[in-house]
C-alpha cells in the first residue's frame, strides 16, 4: 500500500488519481470489513464526490493540498455533516449531524477523501472496542484478538491497509494504545493543538484528537493538516498549525532521553525489550539516556478515573431522548428520560456516569473529583520537573501487547490498567506518540511510547524517525 | 417596616436580567424577542453533540458595566456547569459562574437614601422556553410539552442582593432602581413582562434585631406588582405560622398571581444537587485593567445622578413634580427635558410634557426627536398652541415623527390671537350677563362654562389657560 505522501504526490502531479485511490481503498475496504467491522459506516457516495472534487482542482492545473486524494478514517465520534454519527452508541444510532468537526473541513480542504466513519468503544470508553454497541473491531494482525480502543477502527483501518491514514480521539490512551496493538503509528497531541470543534465529548479537559499513520512522515503531515488554532474552540492554543514534516529527519543527537521507571513497571517482558532496544537505537543515534522515577505517574490512572468519569457524566446527559438520537417514551418526562438512557447506553458507559456522578456529589466532591484535580496539578509540576533535566520520555504504550476479545471484560479494573502508562500524558495535556518497535507473542506488535513536553511534537516526531528507521523501515 | 405581632421581614431578591447583545452568549444566533419558534438556533444552542461555546465579548462588557453601576470589583472569574434535567435546557447543564463570579461586592443606594448591598453579580445563560400542553399545565402531567430554544444560550446577568431589604416596599424600590441602572448602562431593556427581568425573592421573618429567620424562596415574579404583593403574602404567612406555633421550612415556593398567594414546590430536602464543576469548555475569564478601564469610561451617569441634576433644576418642587421627574429617569426621557430647558422651555413644563404624553407612547419615543419636542414645548409655552393642541401634535410626532410647526399648521392649529380671542369673551360675556354675575360672585366652575363656549366657537383653537386670564382680568 502507498503512503499517504506517495498518493498526494503522484495525484498532484496527475501519475494517479484520486477516484483511483479511492476505488482502492473501497476494494480493500469491501475485502475485510465483514470480517474485521472496522467501519460502522461506509460513505460511497460522499467519498467519490470528494475525490473527484480533488481530480478536479488537479485538471484545472491547481495543487488539491498535502492529503489530496488520500483516503481516509475518522473515528465515530467526529461530526460530518450529513453523515451517521454514533459514538457507536444505540443512543445517537441515525443521527446525522448538520454540522462539520473543524478537522473533517480540514481534512476535506487538504485534499483528503474521508471513506467513513470507523468503530470504537462507545462514547469513546474502553480499551478493546467490545464496548462498541454494534460489536467489536477484530485486530487485522490476529482476528481472534482486540485491536485495542477507544479508536480500535481506525488503527485497524491503518492496520488492514483499507487508508493510509485515520484520526482518533485520546482522552487516556485511545489513540496510541491500540495503535500500539495494531502496529502503526498513533499521536496524542498536545491539549489544545488540534481544534475540539465538532468531536462528540468524552472528558473535554483530556480528549484531543489525533493522527493514525503507518510512518511517521504520514502522522507529521496529517497532524500538520489538522493543527492550528480554531475560533469555535476555546480551549484551542492560539498558534498557527506548526512546522512538523520539515523536522522529520532532524534526529536525536545531543538529545536527552529519560527513561522512566512508572512507563514500564508491570509490562511484559517482551514490552520491556523492546523499550531496551529502542534505548539503545536512540543512544546510537546520538541522544543521552538516564534512568528516572516519576512516581507522581502512579497516581494517575485513579485520578483519571475520577475526573474523566465526572466530565463524562455531565458531557453525556444532553442524550435525554428530548431532541435526537433515541427516544424510549414513558409516562412524563423524566419516565422517557429515564427509559431512554436505560436503553440507550451500554453497561460501560452508565458505570462511568454513575462514577462520575457520584464523584461530584455534594459531600463527595472533596474527597473524589477535588482530590483527583490536586493529583493533576501534581503531575504537571513533577513532568514539568523532568522536562528540566531531559527533552523526551521514552517508556512503554502498553503492559501487553494485544489480548484477545473478553480477557478483560469480566473485570473493568483490568481493562483500565491497559491504558496506565497512556493517562499522564493526558492528565497533564502534553504530547506522547506511540511508534511499532518490533514484535513479541505471536508475531503480535509491540509500540513504544515517547512522550514530551506540550508542544514538542516536531521533536517527538524526530525522535520517532530514528526509530522507525532503526525497526526496519527506512 | 414592622409586621403584625413585631415582626420584621428580611428580603433578597435574585434579579435576572438578559443582555441586550446582538447575539448569544456562546454563539452567533440573534438574541432576539419573538422570533418564530426554533429558527435562531444552532448546533452551539441546541447543545448538539461536539458543538462548543465560545464567549461574547460584548456579553462580558455589559456585565462589567452592570458590576461598575453597582460599585462592584471587577474578579478574575471562571465558568461552571449547573448539572441538572430539564427538557429546555440542551445540554442538560447550564453553563454559569459559581464561587468566582466575575463582579462582587457592591451597593445600591436607593432614593430613598436606603443602602443595599450586592453581593455578586455573575454570567449565565439563560434556557429555552416550554410550552406545556393538556393535563396539568406543568412539566409533570401534561399531555404534550413544545420547546422553544431561541432563547437557549441567550447571555444572563444574576444580581444577587444582601438581605438587606425590609419592606415590599423597599424590594420595590430596589428593582426599580436596579431597572433604570440596567436600562442606562444599556445592558437591558427593563422588559418584565417580556422576561426580559425576572425576580425570585428570599423572604424571611424575625423578630426585630433577632437573628434570621429561615427563608423561602419565591420564584419568577415577572412584575413590580407581583413582587411587592407575593412578599407582603409570604412574610404574612411566615408570621402566621409562627404566632401558630408551627416552623417554617426551608423551600422554594410558587407565586400564583390569580390566587396571590404562595405555595410550595419544591423543599430543601428535594432540592437538587447541581453537582458544579469546572466548564472544561471554556478558559477563565480575567478583564485585564485597560479593558475595566474602557467600559468605566463608557458608562453614562446612571439614574441617582440624572434625578438629582434633574430635582436641582426645580424650584421648591410638588409632589407630583416629584413623581413626574421619576417618570422621566425611569423612562430616561431626561434628555427630551434637558433639549427643550436648553432652548428655553419651563422646566416643570417639558417634565410635565414627558412624563405624561410622551410616557404614554413610550414604545414609539424613538419617532420623537429631542428638537421636535422642544419645539413643541416652547410653542405651547408662546401661546402658539393650546395645551390640548400641544397635546396633539406630540401624540402625531410620536405615531409618525415629522415637523411639529407642519403638523400645526396642517391640523389648522392656527395661532387664535389674543385680540380676537378677548373679542370672544368679551361678546360671550354679553350674551351670558346671569352666568357672569355668579362667576364674579365667586363660583369658579363657572369658569369651565365660559371655556366651553369659547372653545365651541373656536373649535377647540383657543388655549383655555388664556380664556380663564382673560376672564379673571374682567372679574
Amino acid at each position: 500500500m502507498k503512503s499517504a505522501a506517495q498518493i498526494a504526490g503522484e495525484v498532484n502531479s496527475g501519475a494517479t488519481s484520486a477516484v483511483a485511490e479511492l476505488t482502492r481503498s473501497l476494494e480493500a475496504v469491501r475485502a475485510r470489513n465483514d470480517e474485521l467491522h472496522v467501519f460502522l459506516f461506509v460513505d460511497e457516495e460522499g467519498a467519490l464526490a470528494a475525490a473527484r472534487r480533488v481530480d478536479d482542482v488537479v485538471a484545472r492545473g491547481g495543487s488539491a493540498g498535502p492529503l489530496a486524494g488520500v483516503p481516509i478514517a475518522i473515528k465515530d465520534n467526529m461530526c460530518q455533516r450529513g453523515v451517521p454519527t454514533t459514538c457507536a452508541s444505540k443512543i445517537l444510532q441515525g443521527w446525522r449531524p448538520p454540522y462539520s468537526a473543524t478537522v473533517v473541513e480540514k481534512l476535506l480542504a487538504a485534499g483528503a477523501v474521508p471513506v467513513g466513519k470507523t468503530n470504537l468503544d462507545e462514547f469513546a470508553m474502553g480499551s478493546s472496542t467490545e464496548n462498541s454497541a454494534f460489536g467489536p473491531t477484530r485486530n487485522p494482525l490476529d482476528t481472534s484478538r482486540v485491536p485495542g480502543g477507544s479508536s480500535g477502527g481506525s488503527a485497524a483501518a491503518v492496520a488492514a491497509d483499507m487508508t493510509p491514514i485515520a484520526i482518533g480521539s485520546d482522552t487516556g490512551g485511545s489513540i496510541r494504545q491500540p495503535a500500539a496493538l495494531c502496529g502503526v503509528i498513533g499521536v496524542k497531541p498536545t491539549y489544545g493543538l488540534v481544534s475540539r470543534y465538532g468531536l462528540v465529548a468524552f472528558a473535554s479537559s483530556l480528549d484531543q484528537i489525533g493522527p493514525f499513520a503507518k510512518t511517521v512522515t504520514d502522522a507529521a503531515t496529517l497532524l500538520e493538516v489538522l493543527a492550528g488554532h480554531d475560533p469555535l474552540d476555546s480551549t484551542s492554543l492560539p498558534e498557527p498549525s506548526p512546522s512538523l514534516v520539515a523536522h522529520v529527519g532532524d534526529g536525536v543527537a545531543g538529545q536527552r532521553v529519560g527513561v522512566v521507571r512508572e512507563l514500564i513497571e508491570g509490562a511484559d517482558e517482551e514490552v520491556l525489550e523492546a523499550v531496551a532496544r529502542a534505548r539503545e537505537a536512540l543512544e546510537k543515534a546520538g541522544a543521552t539516556t538516564v534512568e528516572l522515577s516519576i512516581p507522581e505517574l502512579r497516581l494517575g490512572l485513579s485520578a483519571y478515573y475520577l475526573i474523566a468519569p465526572a466530565e463524562a457524566s455531565s458531557n453525556l446527559a444532553r442524550y435525554d431522548g428530548v431532541r435526537y438520537g433515541l427516544r424510549v417514551d414513558g409516562d412524563d418526562v423524566a419516565a422517557m428520560n429515564e427509559a431512554t438512557r436505560t436503553a440507550g447506553f451500554g453497561a460501560e458507559v452508565k458505570r462511568r456516569i454513575m462514577l462520575g456522578t457520584y464523584a461530584l456529589s455534594a459531600g463527595y466532591y472533596d474527597a473524589y473529583y477535588g482530590q483527583a484535580l490536586k493529583v493533576r496539578t501534581q503531575m504537571i509540576g513533577a513532568f514539568a520537573r523532568a522536562y528540566r533535566e531531559v527533552d523526551l520520555l521514552l517508556g512503554a504504550t502498553t503492559p501487553t501487547v494485544a489480548f484477545a476479545f473478553g480477557a478483560k471484560t469480566a473485570n473493568p479494573l483490568s481493562m483500565y490498567l491497559s491504558d496506565v502508562f497512556t493517562i499522564p500524558t493526558n492528565l497533564a495535556g502534553e504530547a506522547a506518540i506511540s511508534v511499532p518497535f518490533g514484535t513479541g507473542e505471536g508475531g503480535l506488535p509491540v509500540g513504544v511510547q515517547l512522550l514530551g513536553p506540550g508542544r514538542s511534537e516536531a521533536r517527538l516526531f524526530a525522535a520517532a524517525r530514528v526509530l522507525e528507521i532503526a525497526d526496519g523501515r527506512p | 417596616m414592622t409586621l403584625e405581632h413585631g415582626y420584621e421581614m428580611v428580603v433578597g431578591l435574585e434579579v435576572h436580567t438578559e443582555l441586550r447583545t446582538r447575539s448569544k452568549m456562546f454563539c452567533g444566533c440573534p438574541n432576539q424577542f419573538g422570533a418564530e419558534a426554533n429558527t435562531n438556533i444552532c448546533p452551539v444552542c441546541l447543545g448538539l453533540p461536539g458543538s462548543l461555546p465560545v464567549l461574547n465579548v460584548r456579553a462580558v462588557e455589559l456585565a462589567m458595566a452592570i458590576g461598575v453601576a453597582l460599585h462592584c470589583t471587577i474578579a478574575p472569574s471562571t465558568f461552571h456547569r449547573k448539572n441538572y434535567f430539564y427538557p429546555d435546557m440542551p445540554k442538560d447543564y447550564q453553563i454559569s459562574q459559581y464561587d468566582l463570579p466575575i463582579n462582587v461586592g457592591g451597593y445600591l443606594d436607593l432614593p430613598d437614601a436606603s443602602r443595599v448591598t450586592i453581593e455578586r453579580a455573575h454570567l449565565e445563560e439563560d434556557t429555552g422556553k416550554s410550552t406545556h400542553l393538556g393535563g396539568t399545565g406543568r412539566l409533570q402531567g401534561a399531555d404534550r410539552s413544545l420547546v422553544d430554544y431561541n432563547r437557549s444560550g441567550v447571555p444572563l446577568v444574576e444580581i444577587v442582593s444582601g438581605p438587606d431589604i425590609r419592606s415590599s416596599a423597599q424590594a420595590r424600590a430596589y428593582a426599580q432602581e436596579l431597572r433604570g441602572i440596567l436600562i442606562a448602562t444599556g445592558a437591558s431593556d427593563g422588559r418584565m413582562e417580556e422576561g426580559s427581568m425576572r425576580i425570585d425573592a428570599n423572604v424571611s421573618v424575625r423578630q426585630a434585631n433577632a437573628a434570621l429567620g429561615t427563608r423561602c424562596e419565591i420564584k419568577n415574579l415577572n412584575s413590580l406588582r407581583s413582587l411587592q404583593r407575593a412578599i407582603d403574602y409570604e412574610a404574612r404567612r411566615q408570621v402566621e405560622m409562627l404566632e401558630h406555633g408551627e416552623v417554617v421550612r426551608q423551600e422554594t415556593r410558587h407565586w400564583d398571581e390569580n390566587l396571590g398567594e404562595t405555595s410550595t414546590m419544591r423543599t430543601k430536602e428535594e432540592a437538587e444537587d447541581y453537582r458544579y464543576f469546572r466548564e472544561p469548555d471554556l478558559v477563565d475569564l480575567i478583564p485585564d485593567q485597560a479593558w475595566q478601564d474602557r467600559v468605566r469610561a463608557g458608562l453614562p451617569a446612571m439614574p441617582a445622578e440624572r434625578r438629582r441634576q434633574l430635582r436641582e433644576r426645580l424650584n421648591e418642587p410638588t409632589e407630583a413634580q416629584l413623581d413626574a421627574v421619576e417618570v422621566v429617569i425611569d423612562l430616561g426621557l431626561e434628555t427630551l427635558v434637558e433639549a427643550a430647558v436648553e432652548r428655553g422651555a419651563d422646566v416643570t413644563l417639558a417634565i410635565s410634557r414627558a412624563a405624561n404624553e410622551v410616557a404614554a407612547a413610550i414604545d414609539e419615543v424613538a419617532n420623537l426627536t429631542p428638537a421636535a419636542f422642544a419645539d413643541t414645548v416652547l410653542m405651547e409655552q408662546h401661546g402658539q398652541l393650546s395645551a390640548t393642541q400641544a397635546k396633539t401634535v406630540l401624540g402625531e410626532l410620536l405615531a409618525n415623527g415629522g415637523d411639529p410647526r407642519a403638523i400645526a399648521s396642517q391640523r389648522g392649529f392656527e395661532q387664535l390671537s389674543t385680540d380676537s380671542l378677548e373679542a370672544i369673551v368679551d361678546s360671550l360675556i354679553e350674551a351670558h350677563p346671569d352666568e357672569w354675575s355668579r362667576y364674579r360672585e365667586g363660583d369658579e366652575k363657572l369658569a369651565q362654562f365660559f371655556v366651553g363656549q369659547v372653545m365651541k366657537l373656536t373649535r377647540g383653537q383657543a388655549d383655555g389657560k388664556a380664556v380663564i386670564a382673560a376672564l379673571q382680568q374682567r372679574r
